[in-house]
């Protein structure tokens, strides 16, 4: 099974839409797109959104894509947003109890708010 | 009664899949709960990771056994691999206040399972069994 990404620039960063199961086959490859952003962002990269809304399945690989991209983003000063979580991706953040963790936004308008 | 499904898939990530995608209609089918059934698959998914990455050590030519076996009582998986025996002591969840990447299969398959036992008696290999007792 795929994961399929697409990168979109909006006013406030960048938006990376993922759709289909984040697991240990295809978490090196969201791993790749996000470095790609953060390439083509830096310097001056202000917020990195992902939506989630799309994801049938993410393990613990997926979770880890994601401390690693918001700790890149920590180290960078940009913001990352999450935004829509699938129910599967609500699960796995729920028994990681990292919902408090990471910003997370009902919609991409929510998330985009402001920055 | 009860009922066992026996599948075998390759030690590929790419088949990992396969195990979810089999398992969720199961145990949908079996009577637990939507979000039950996605922590559930969640769980089983770890572990054949964990297979994957540790007992296989990457080896992609390896089989990967799950049998399923539910009854009244309970829905009891058991996966079997040929690799390297884990050590069994150092199969620990780690901590989930350190936010840092990886560590966290072991701690969703204890947390979703009742019961989680390896067994590394035979000549080759592990047999994982994972128990999930029935609410209603």
């Amino acid at each position: 099974m795929n994961v399929e990404m697409v990168t979109e620039k909006f006013s406030g960063g960048f938006l990376l839409k993922l759709r289909g199961d984040v697991d240990m086959n295809t978490s090196s490859e969201v791993r790749s797109a996000i470095a790609a952003i953060f390439k083509q962002g830096s310097p001056g990269m202000k917020a990195l959104l992902i939506d989630l809304s799309h994801v049938r399945y993410m393990d613990s690989s997926g979770i880890a894509t994601l401390v690693e991209c918001m700790q890149n983003c920590m180290k960078t000063g940009a913001r990352l947003r999450l935004c829509d979580l699938s129910p599967s991706v609500r699960d796995v953040f729920e028994l990681a109890r990292l919902a408090s963790v990471f910003e997370i936004f009902p919609t991409f308008n929510d998330a985009s708010a402001g920055l | 009664m009860t009922e066992t499904v026996t599948l075998t898939v390759p030690s590929h990530p790419k088949y990992l899949y396969v195990i979810r995608s089999a398992v969720y209609p199961l145990v949908i089918d079996a009577g637990f709960p939507k979000k039950e059934a996605r922590k559930i698959v969640l769980a089983i998914d770890e572990a054949c990771s964990n297979i994957i990455k540790y007992a296989y050590e990457g080896d992609a030519t390896k089989l990967i056994q799950l049998r399923v076996a539910l009854d009244q009582q309970r829905l009891l998986m058991e996966l079997t691999d040929t690799g390297r025996k884990p050590d069994v002591s150092k199969i620990v969840p780690r901590k989930l206040d350190e936010v840092r990447p990886g560590g966290l299969g072991t701690h969703f398959i204890r947390a979703v399972f009742d019961t989680v036992s390896y067994d590394t008696q035979q000549a080759a290999g592990t047999v994982l069994t994972l128990i999930k007792k029935r609410t209603d």
